[in-house]
């Protein structure tokens, strides 16, 4: 066996054998007689409700997959948006403070700050202020989203070697040169780190910001679904959460192996 | 490796009548703090000239060509790039910037640009097109034996090609005053005769006025009019060697002439700090 299938075939059989195990458990109302022995109420048979097996699940996903091809829709889209709304914020931000010091000393509190506002609190202001559409969901993700991406940035900015910063003066590059040839390229990989930790908790902001108020999306549909006890609904939208939060984290390891080709910074 | 098309190899080292900027340095003392590494430096470069620098490691041979290019302002001493010769003032910082370039011991190429790029970033943040930038460079690309690699990225390519390719960004900069650092110090022993000849032949084909620091006594001696040698720090010049002109086309017969070997121990005695 090669290395790279090796490196596959690993986690790939540790997945099937939990999967196995959750649903032998959740079959034979293992997992359900624990959880309801806990809370002292007795055996609890067949509970589907309780916990459902990976099998119920996989039924969920199959029936009800318009319902969360629709929701699964709504919430992509508010999470590239908002997504995409803190890459442009948080870039400029990053770029601001690496230029100003005064910028930097007033600023990188707030920015600081700004991460301590609990979400969960903020997003029904939000939705007060702004109603039940995509924006204040937007505003949400991104709130979330920019921090990473802002720090990141802005320590790869100034991460940049000296030398290299000498080099560019005396071939008569502006500040403005300096920045979009030398110094931006060099904080790419910072970027695209940054990036992906955002892309990754972009998600869970999406439900946050369904739940504190929205008619569609799978952040709803888990609301909704959780309160009718369709817990296999629930988890089936759960995985298609995390479905999304992979396939974009994927999609931009796979942008960043194409622009950073480089290992690190100018050798020798 | 190297083609001879072109450059004027065969054509001894002549400097007479022909114009650039004249560069000089008087009484220049520079201090990190409390350590002192430059202390009274003068040197005066005709205009075209080329004065080789040599000194002991760590004498503050970078030091100088930083300051001489308007990296550093000197904590003293008076530095003139492009004045007029008889009357040299001093020149302002970004002014020194302007007119000289500066190839660093490091080649800090930019690791996501193409070789060729990278040769040209000159031009390029001058305004020039990328197509037309990339021209500028790509007649020296072959005489410098890097044709075929123009699309490479840097770190695709050998310490030598990679130091040839900085010292082609410095070359078309656009500037007249060159300042080299170690140009070479990564070449082996063949490829860097080679460099220095083809490099002897861009000297006197154009009009640069060159300060080349090498720890190299036979490099300096060979492609310089002039060369200081530099004390252990802090600096001081404990004696300028003028180059007799004119020398053999061919290097090998160059370095190996009776007055090229003589002078070649004086330097290597002074740098002992033996007697002169």
């Amino acid at each position: 066996m090669s290395a790279r299938a090796r490196d596959v075939a690993a986690p790939a059989l540790l997945f099937v054998a939990l999967i196995g195990l959750w649903e032998v458990a959740a079959q034979t109302g293992v997992l359900a007689d624990v959880l309801l022995t806990e809370q002292g109420a007795g055996g609890g048979g067949d509970a589907e409700f309780l916990v459902p097996a990976p099998s119920d699940i996989a039924d969920a996903l199959w029936n009800d997959r318009d319902l969360l091809a629709e929701d699964a829709w709504v919430t992509l889209r508010e999470v590239v948006l908002g997504f995409a709304l803190a890459l442009v914020s948080g870039l400029a931000l990053a770029v601001l403070i690496h230029l100003s010091k005064t910028t930097r000393r007033a600023v990188y509190p707030l920015l600081v700050a700004s991460q301590t506002i609990p979400i969960v609190v903020l997003a029904p202001i939000l939705v007060v202020w702004f109603g039940f559409g995509i924006f204040p969901k937007l505003l949400i993700i991104a709130l979330i989203c920019f921090f990473p991406i802002t720090v990141n940035a802005y320590d790869g900015l100034r991460s940049v070697d000296p030398d290299l910063l000498k080099m560019m003066r005396t071939l008569g590059a502006g500040r403005g040169q300096t920045l979009r040839r030398a110094e931006l390229p060099w904080a790419l990989p910072f970027i695209f780190s940054g990036a992906k930790i955002a892309v990754a908790v972009a998600v869970i902001g999406a439900v946050f910001a369904e739940w504190a108020g929205a008619d569609s999306g799978l952040g709803h549909l888990i609301l909704v679904s959780s309160g009718e006890l369709s817990t296999s609904l629930t988890f089936a939208a759960i995985v298609v959460l995390s479905a999304i939060a992979i396939c974009l984290f994927a999609l931009l390891a796979l942008v960043e192996r194409r622009v950073v080709t480089w290992k690190e910074g100018p050798s020798s | 490796m190297l083609s001879t098309t072109g450059a004027p190899e065969s054509e001894p080292l002549d400097v007479s009548g022909k114009a650039g900027p004249p560069v000089s340095i008087r009484g220049l003392l520079h201090a990190f703090g409390d350590l002192l590494a430059l202390d009274g430096i003068d040197l005066e470069v005709p205009g075209a000239g080329v004065l080789g620098i040599v000194g002991p490691s760590g004498c503050g041979k970078s030091t100088l060509l930083e300051v001489a290019s308007g990296l550093l302002e000197p904590s003293a001493g008076r530095v003139s790039v492009g004045e007029a010769a008889d009357a040299p003032s001093r020149t302002p910082a970004g002014e020194r910037l302007a007119r000289c370039a500066l190839m660093p011991q490091r080649d800090l190429l930019l690791p996501w640009l193409a070789a060729i790029d990278n040769a040209a970033l000159g031009p390029s943040l001058a305004g020039a097109s990328r197509e037309a930038a990339r021209e500028r460079a790509r007649a020296d690309f072959n005489r410098l034996g890097l044709g075929g690699f123009e699309l490479a990225k840097p770190q695709e390519l050998s310490g030598g090609m990679r130091q040839r390719v900085a010292f082609l960004r410095t070359l078309i900069s656009g500037k007249q005053v060159l300042l080299l650092d170690e140009p070479f110090a990564s070449l082996d022993a063949i490829t860097r005769a080679e460099t220095q000849a083809w490099l002897a032949g861009v000297l006197a084909q154009d009009s640069h006025t060159v300060l080349l620091v090498t720890h190299d006594v036979e490099e300096a001696l060979y492609l310089s009019d002039r060369v200081a040698v530099l004390t252990a720090r802090p600096a001081r010049v404990a004696a300028t060697l003028d180059v007799p002109e004119p020398r053999s086309p061919d290097r090998a017969a160059a370095v190996t002439a009776a007055d090229f070997v003589e002078l070649r121990e004086r330097a290597l005695r002074l740098l002992a700090g033996g007697a002169r």
